[in-house]
């Protein structure tokens, strides 16, 4: 589903991966760790064509990156839920309306009985009508967690989505991250949290790659 | 329970912005009110044009005052100078009978008409080009010279012009009103979208199309653009209903408003003003956020 191969990416003249290659397809289920700095979130911004790669074939879903037209970037995110590392929410709309929003720009409806399903399991109900700047740092990364699942995405990318939640809370969410990774699912999940990556080894087969010095490579056992 | 607010509609997906609303609303209503009276004068000037011109038939007279022995001598003159006259469809002189008639209402009707020396009268037809009196008087003056060409409504000929250049100007004004209002809101959206970049950006992560992201700001430009010109051109028309009555007077102001047929040229203008504000942000927007990819 998301294809690297040989890519090279730098901000400006600093050079960030030389020569970096991954496939993840479906049923796959990565973490992606590394040292803060290492270009964990500038990965995953490539992954969903927020940047583009200097060097090396980028391909999503089959199609190289730098030949898609910016119809197709967006169609091609309505396939990729993404959390990001900060958020990203439009500040104006509700919680309820910011996790339904991939579903109203794509033209979609919104199934309720799911959006009520899945605000419970975030644990979110009592907030829906809430505005993203009232939430606390972990409820607003349950809220955008909640709105990279709702469109039923191919693809799941999640930058650090445990950062501010407490240890119950991050096995809940596993839990659903799991859940849909059994639906098939390809699923890349930037984390320093060495108890939650245990945790899922425990319970499904995982790789955890580790980005250091510009290079992927694949983590030691140890974990 | 059900899950209230997300029946989003997609034009709410960029915030309001009361800075561009309020321009927007302003300019259209202005430009509403100022394209009523330029309607207003096209219909007025159009109305008197045409009022002019067929009033204004296509004949002229020849007077003929003659010694009496010279008067048919001249009279024949007169219609062999107006044969050869280019401009001239057609000439007679009239009858003794029918230049009795003429007279009778001032003179009764046992005139002794051959015993006075009543001029004789000749008409002529123009064609549509018509003549030039000018030369047509130099002509008759070396060959009939007791006549006199009196071309009673040639007066009114650059009047006619006036108007038709009154009615060209109120439509330039229409054109140039809406031009002036494309380009406001032009700015409005572009500042606008320059404002909401953020918003915009969000957009996009989750999988929007510019088409999407384009679409809610014109319709809220759309939106304030319809408002703000039906107030103006209500605003407009009750003007123009305030204006003091002067019919009867064949000017200008007889025909300034709106009657019978031409009032559904009235919901034209915020029909207009709507087309307006959808094509230019529509344009704006997708040209903007090709330039913020
Ligand atoms: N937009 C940018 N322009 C220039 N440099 C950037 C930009 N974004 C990130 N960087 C730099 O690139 C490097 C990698 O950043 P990135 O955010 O990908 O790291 P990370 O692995 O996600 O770190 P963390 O664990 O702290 O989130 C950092 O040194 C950062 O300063
Ligand atoms: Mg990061």
């Amino acid at each position: 589903m998301i294809e690297l191969a040989h890519v090279a990416f730098g901000y400006g003249k600093r050079q960030l991966f030389a020569d970096v290659s991954l496939a993840l397809n479906e049923g796959d289920f990565f973490f992606l760790t590394g040292p803060s700095g290492a270009g964990k979130t500038t990965f995953m911004r490539l992954c969903y064509l927020d940047l583009l790669p200097e060097k090396g074939s980028l391909k999503l879903f089959g199609n190289e990156a730098r030949d898609l037209s910016r119809d197709q970037v967006a169609l091609t995110r309505q396939r990729i839920g993404v959390v990001h590392q900060d958020c990203q929410f439009l500040e104006h709309l509700s919680v309820v309306e910011n996790i339904a929003l991939p579903l109203t720009v794509g033209g979609r409806d919104v199934p309720l009985g799911d959006m009520e399903e899945l605000l419970n399991w975030v644990g979110l109900a009592d907030h829906r009508n809430a505005l993203p700047a009232q939430l606390s740092g972990g409820e607003r990364q349950r809220a955008a967690l909640a709105r990279a699942v709702m469109m039923d995405p191919d693809v799941i990318l999640a930058d650090e989505p445990t950062g501010n939640i407490d240890w119950e809370m991050s096995q809940r969410l596993l839990t659903l991250l799991l859940e849909l990774n059994r639906m098939g699912k390809a699923i890349l999940l930037a984390t320093h949290d060495l108890a939650l990556i245990r945790q899922a080894k425990s319970q499904a087969s995982t790789r955890v790659l580790r980005l250091a010095g510009g290079e992927l490579q694949a983590a030691g056992v140890d974990l | 329970m059900s899950a209230p607010g997300i029946d989003l509609s997609t034009n709410d997906i960029v915030p309001p912005s009361g800075f561009t609303a309020r321009l927007t609303l302003f300019t259209s209503a202005a430009m509403a009110f100022l394209a009523v009276f330029a309607v207003a004068l096209s219909l007025a000037s159009t109305q008197l044009a045409t009022r002019w011109s067929d009033a204004m038939a296509r004949t002229a007279t020849i007077r003929l005052s003659a010694p009496a022995g010279q008067v048919e001598a001249q009279t024949r003159a007169v219609l062999a100078a107006l044969e050869t006259t280019p401009g001239v469809a057609s000439a007679r002189a009239l009858s003794d009978t029918e230049q009795q008639e003429l007279l009778a209402p001032w003179m009764g009707t046992n005139l002794p008409i051959d015993t006075l020396a009543i001029p004789r009268l000749i008409e002529v037809v123009e064609t549509a080009q018509g003549f030039d009196s000018e030369n047509l008087r130099l002509r008759l003056s070396a060959e009939a010279p007791g006549a006199v060409l009196d071309d009673h409504t040639r007066w009114r000929r650059p009047f006619i012009a006036a108007a038709e250049h009154l009615k060209f100007i109120g439509l330039v004004s229409v054109a140039l009103i809406g031009g002036a209002m494309a380009a406001m809101i032009t700015l409005a959206a572009n500042s606008a979208l320059a404002a909401n970049a953020q918003v915009i950006r969000v957009l996009r992560l989750v999988g929007a199309r510019d088409i999407v992201i384009a679409r809610a700001f014109v319709r809220r430009f759309s939106a304030r653009a319809l408002v703000g010109a039906l107030v103006g051109a209500g605003a407009g028309v009750v003007a123009l209903l305030l204006l003091p009555s002067v019919s009867g007077a064949e000017t200008i102001f007889d025909g300034l408003g709106f009657s019978g047929s031409s009032w559904f040229l009235v919901p034209m203008i915020p029909a207009g003003a709507i087309l307006v504000a959808y094509l230019a942000t529509r344009f704006a927007a997708l040209r903007m956020l090709g330039r913020m990819a």
